[in-house]
């Protein structure tokens, strides 16, 4: 089992076309994953060949679908055209579309989130985050995969390095999934989302969370371990020496005033019973000494 | 990014929102000359992108031209809560009846757009909320559906305005939503809006906070960055497309990824603790591919930083590889030559790890030395740095 993706997962790609989209299309065959087409507006009808596999170009995500029995679309569009490619999907009722762009402005994320809400038929994951793997099952968008296998942890981070960086930690002890939910101010998927299906997931025995400054995400997430999560649950908080009022890097890592503080975040954790670490190792050891690993 | 009040001003009407007239100054002259144009009592305001301005005194009420110019005279080059006056605003001074409050926000724990109303303006609404919640309306606003009629009417409603001033405030809120929408904004709020004694409805004073990531479709935005108050090494950065803010410390920090950048300004700080309070002395985000010119950028950035005494490189290697990443620093330590200066500790993991350790011993360059893990590396740079 793992959360999201799987074996059967048939993954179309938003933008395949686009130089992003060629090179991480290239690296997800590499690796496993049952890509089966594209889509880009205007290409329909052609069919491109990476290292083999003939992959046909749809124009809308509908025809690809229909044609390819795709269940899981990753967007690699440029942010200009990024809002257009997800509203595109989510008509077609695609399940899952993992959103990897960067930059896209809020405006047209808060949009294609409110609009997917409304058709409840899809689950977005992202912007601006590096998607998801299940070691040796599947891996749609950027993470690579070469680091480690498939196990028994948990992971949800908001950050695509700090992601890397704990798979390889515990890369002896393996994951079932690795969820980057993404930095943006709104995003698709929470990290409660991921902890619910973490917790129904009879494979995850213990779940890594990792967040970081801006919001009150890892706060509401926190109220929700106390109140749903029984497996064993480490966090890490990005961000304790960032000033007010700077964006770090991601759009949403923000601190506004006294909200959305670093220290704030490992204190709503810790009341909640997470044991937090001060740094990406000691959260590694602090969960191997509840493993016993 | 954040607007001064003038610029929102500016930007409210633009879109129809009823302001009074004024303009900047920057001199006394330039007030004298302003109050002038506008005549009778004017308000001369400091124009600083922090609160409590009027209680710093930044905010004065001028009888006439010459006194608006002693008052400007008072308020330039005063110091607000660490920000420095450099511009004011003289405005019309009106004659108040009412303070409201009003706002347009993105609501990042619903993931949607909010309106704040209340007909209790003019003081600090987070007071309001505070202590007295029942005066705030807070309604959402569907970001697929905008603020309609109706919905402005609701919303008019819900924060029980007067009626003599109903039309007008859904009016006003329409615009707002059309600022809102229009510009990209993630907040407008007027604080207060005001009733005048002759019944006319006016935004007084303004916040508006735009998404830098619209910057492509707002090409007006450019020209309202401050660049007085742009750090120097900022401003270079951003010209090379680096993602760096400068901080007070003395490690410089190079990292690829935001989440692992921040990560390492703190395990920095934790390090440095040890050594009489060493801090990290920015964030700098190198992005996924980590090449020898963007190494080399970020670098030069870095070291010239006078306050940097060490660097500290963290790459994880994912897509990017480790060794990609070595060849980058030897060639960015090439291309910099004798600007080079400070010792600068590698930690490397990640994809190809051997070979990218293995390239940097090879080149063992006098100034780079590696760390096996991060946080070894993190005491390192900061031991260095209070040397």
């Amino acid at each position: 089992m793992s959360i999201f993706i799987n074996n059967a997962s048939k993954v179309i790609v938003q933008g395949m076309t686009g130089s992003e989209g060629t090179k991480h299309t290239r690296r997800m065959l590499a690796s496993g994953t049952k890509v089966v087409g594209g889509v880009t507006p205007g290409k329909g009808g052609q069919v491109v060949d990476i290292d083999g596999h003939q992959l046909p170009v749809f124009n809308t995500v509908a025809e690809a679908m229909s044609a390819t029995g795709a269940n899981v679309s990753v967007v690699f569009v440029p942010p200009k055209f990024a809002k257009a490619a997800v509203i595109d999907a989510i008509d077609a009722t695609m399940p899952l579309v993992v959103v990897i762009t960067e930059g896209i402005p809020v405006h047209d994320a808060a949009s294609f989130y409110t609009y997917a809400q409304s058709k409840g038929t899809t689950k977005i994951i992202g912007p601006n985050c590096p998607g998801l793997i299940s070691p040796g099952k599947s891996n749609v968008g950027i993470i690579p995969a070469d680091i480690t296998g498939s196990g028994p942890i948990g992971l949800v981070s908001k950050s695509g390095t700090l992601t890397y960086q704990m798979m390889y930690e515990l890369r002896d002890i393996g994951f079932s999934t690795a969820v980057g939910i993404g930095g943006d101010p709104v995003i698709g998927t929470t990290h409660i989302d991921c902890l619910r299906a973490f917790q129904d997931d009879p494979e995850t025995t213990a779940i890594v969370m990792i967040g970081e400054i801006g919001g009150d995400a890892e706060e509401r997430a926190a109220a929700f371990i106390a109140e749903y999560v029984t497996k064993p649950v480490v966090g890490y908080v990005a961000g304790f020496t960032a000033p007010e009022g700077k964006t770090m890097g991601h759009a949403g890592a923000i601190v506004s005033g006294s909200s959305g503080t670093a220290q704030g975040k490992k204190d709503a954790l810790e009341a909640a019973g997470v044991k937090v670490g001060q740094t990406p190792s000691e959260t590694a050891r602090l969960l191997r000494a509840i493993m016993g690993r | 990014m954040d607007l001064f009040e003038y610029q929102a001003r500016d930007i409210f009407e633009k879109h129809g929102v009823p302001v009074l007239t004024a303009s900047v100054a920057t001199t006394v002259d330039e007030a004298e000359k302003a109050a002038t144009t506008i005549g009778g009592k004017v308000v001369v305001k400091a124009q600083v992108k922090v609160g409590g301005r009027g209680k710093a005194g930044g905010v004065k009420l001028a009888e006439n031209p010459q006194d608006a110019r002693e008052k400007a005279g008072a308020i330039l080059g005063m110091d607000i809560k660490g920000h420095t006056v450099r511009t004011v605003m003289i405005a019309a001074a009106a004659p108040i009846e009412s303070e409201y409050y009003l706002a347009i926000l993105l609501d990042r724990s619903n993931r949607t757009f909010l309106v704040m109303a209340s007909v209790s303006g003019g003081m600090d609404i987070e007071e309001v909320a505070h202590t007295a919640p029942e005066k705030l309306a807070k309604i959402p606003v569907s970001a697929v559906d905008g603020i309609s009629l109706a919905k402005a009417k609701e919303i008019v409603a819900a924060a029980q305005f007067p009626a003599d001033v109903a039309d007008q405030v859904v009016d006003v809120l329409l615009k707002l939503w059309d600022v809102f929408q229009g510009e990209d904004a993630t907040l407008v709020e007027v604080n207060p809006l005001v009733k005048t004694n002759d019944g006319k409805v006016i935004a007084l004073d303004g916040k508006v906070t735009l998404d830098d990531n619209a910057d492509f479709r707002q090409p007006d935005h450019e020209a309202l960055v401050d660049q007085a108050a742009e750090n120097p090494l900022e401003a270079v950065a951003k010209e090379k497309g680096l993602n760096y803010v400068k901080l007070e410390g003395q490690v410089g920090i190079i990292g690829n990824g935001a989440g692992l950048v921040m990560s390492t300004l703190d395990v920095v700080a934790y390090a440095g603790e040890k050594y009489g309070g060493v801090r990290p002395a920015n964030f700098l985000d190198i992005g996924g591919g980590a090449s020898a010119q963007i190494m080399a950028d970020g670098l030069s950035i870095i070291l010239g930083d006078k306050d940097v005494k060490s660097v500290f490189v963290n790459v994880f290697g994912g897509i990017t590889a480790c060794d990609a990443v070595a060849n980058g620093i030897v060639q960015a330590l090439e291309l910099l030559g004798p600007k080079a200066t400070k010792p600068i500790v590698v930690r490397l993991d990640g994809n190809n790890v051997v070979e990218g350790r293995a390239i940097l011993a090879k080149a063992a360059h006098p100034l780079v030395e590696q760390a096996d893990t991060m946080d070894g590396a993190a005491n390192r740079a900061a031991e260095l740095a209070a040397k």
